[in-house]
């Protein structure tokens, strides 16, 4: 399978990747890891006319902290976060993410930016950045601006990246106290996208009191959903059993997932609620 | 519309002129006839077609030969030399890693990058690292060894028993 015909260039510096979108106007596309966007160009779901390929802009690499934030560079890939002592240490979640993405080939390209800019729900990364609460810095002709990641999901393979656009920054305020966080989707083999996905990041206070609450989900909606009501139910409570019962089975009566290969709908809610139930017993357990 | 790029496989340098929508791995395959890399599925999912691009692993059918302009590449041409076989190709043939061959260099490419990293990886570390390579001939089992026997190799260390396993 080959893409229709396209033009293509590798700018050397942010300030010409921007004029290049803006030149080749409304059908230019970014490349980044090009493990979503190649295969559907393959499959012609994508016809962009021109691709800029930002692979040669330096810099935009990073994974580092900052400011009292983890600050990710649109252009780290999955592997950069497995080989990080810093996403070990502090961000375990992401690790639970990487590694049940796709298979390490598709784990040396694929970009984080990359991840969430394809807008698409059944990604793993956008659940994650909701629970992490992330910030996105997209960066246009006229500067740069910041996203809260509630909302950059607008709908099916939409985001708040405009054309002419470059999402440059990913960062994520570093828990105050004492922090947990888990990931986990449930897989039909090694690398299919999730039946269903949770994100789960969880802080406490000296007497083990939940201070704040962040769940994602992945695949079980239109776009990435925050479970906002699991999310209320366990601020301000002890996380006892029944208090996580009651999070897991909000979780599964506000998403909408679909019925596809993968499951029918009410098999989906379920595995929401089995896994919004262990994510947070496994944040608690790495607090 | 035609980019003229370089790109150096197995340490030869080519300049061609390609166009941008031409796929890196029939760069490799049709327009300089290196067959060794192999296409299965045709949507990043089989890893036949994996080769090294500046020593990581990645699948050619899903990187655009443009891309690879001024990179280092390694296919399975590359893994020979002088001196003899690689030790992963003597992992395979050793403890009869591959039946019909499809998979195997692409499973070897993929497994030198897994040797580099962790030269001396646990089996579920193995089993993890040729998660991306399918083989629908040899049950992973010998391929699993093949990789143990080049790490030991590799590292100078006793080789592992290559009598086959009956399962
Ligand atoms: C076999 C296979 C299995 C996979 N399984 C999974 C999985 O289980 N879970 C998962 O989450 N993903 C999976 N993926 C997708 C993979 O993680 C992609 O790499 C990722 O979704 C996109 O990142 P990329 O850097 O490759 O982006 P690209 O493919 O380069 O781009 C994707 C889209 O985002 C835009 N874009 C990218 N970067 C930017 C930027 N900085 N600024 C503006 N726009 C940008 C592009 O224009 C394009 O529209 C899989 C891919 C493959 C091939
Ligand atoms: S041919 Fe490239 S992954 Fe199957
Ligand atoms: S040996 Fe036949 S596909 Fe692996």
């Amino acid at each position: 399978m080959i893409p229709e015909q396209f033009g293509y260039s590798a700018p050397s510096s942010l300030g010409e990747a921007l004029s290049l979108l803006q030149e080749h106007g409304e059908d230019a596309k970014v490349l980044a890891g090009g493990h979503s966007l190649i295969p559907m160009m393959k499959l012609r779901f994508a016809a962009p006319t021109h691709l800029v390929d930002i692979n040669n802009v330096p810099g935009m690499s990073y994974i580092n902290e900052e400011d009292g934030k983890l600050k990710i560079g649109a252009l780290a890939r999955e592997v950069d976060l497995e080989d990080s002592e810093l996403i070990r240490s502090k961000f375990p979640i992401f690790i639970d993410a990487s590694k049940l993405i796709a298979d390490p080939q598709v784990r040396n390209f694929g970009t984080v930016g990359g991840n969430i800019a394809h807008g698409d729900a059944a990604n793993d990364h956008p659940a994650v950045m909701l629970a992490l609460n992330a910030e996105v810095e997209i960066t246009g002709p006229e500067g740069k601006r910041t996203v809260p990641i509630d909302e950059f999901f607008y709908g099916f393979y939409m985001t708040a990246v405009q054309q002419g656009e470059i999402l440059t920054e990913i960062s994520i305020p570093l828990p105050e106290g004492k922090f947990g966080c888990a990931y986990h989707k449930l897989e039909r083999k090694v690398g299919d996208y999730a039946t269903a996905g949770v994100a789960v990041a969880l802080t406490v206070d000296e007497s083990g009191t939940c201070t704040s609450a962040g769940i994602g989900l992945t695949n079980v909606n239109p776009v990435p959903l925050r479970a906002s009501r699991s999310e209320e139910a366990l601020v301000g409570s002890k996380l006892t059993d029944e208090d996580i019962a009651r999070a897991a089975q909000f979780a599964a009566e506000d998403c909408s997932p679909s019925d596809d290969l993968r499951g029918d709908e009410d098999y989906k809610r379920h595995v929401v609620k089995v896994l919004t139930k262990r994510m947070i017993k496994k944040a608690i357990d790495r607090i | 519309m035609k980019k003229q790029i370089t790109v150096t496989i197995n340490g030869t340098p080519h300049t061609v002129e390609v166009e941008p929508r031409m796929l890196l791995v029939h760069l490799i395959r049709e327009k300089l006839s290196m067959t060794g890399t192999h296409i299965g599925c045709d949507t990043s999912s089989c890893g036949a077609c994996t080769i090294l691009i500046n020593g990581k692993s990645a699948k050619s059918c899903t990187i655009l030969a443009v891309q690879a302009d001024g990179k280092e590449v390694t296919t399975v041409e590359g893994l020979a030399t002088a001196e003899g076989l690689h030790p992963i190709q003597e992992g395979f043939k050793e403890n009869h890693g591959l039946h019909c061959g499809f998979c195997t260099p692409g499973m070897m490419l993929r497994a030198v990058e897994l040797l580099e990293k962790n030269p001396t990886p646990s089996e579920e570390e193995i089993r993890w690292g040729i998660a991306g390579n399918l083989c629908r001939c040899t049950g992973y089992n010998n391929i699993v060894k093949a990789i143990q026997y080049a790490s030991a190799k590799m590292q100078g260390n006793e080789l592992p028993s290559t009598e086959p396993e009956f399962v």
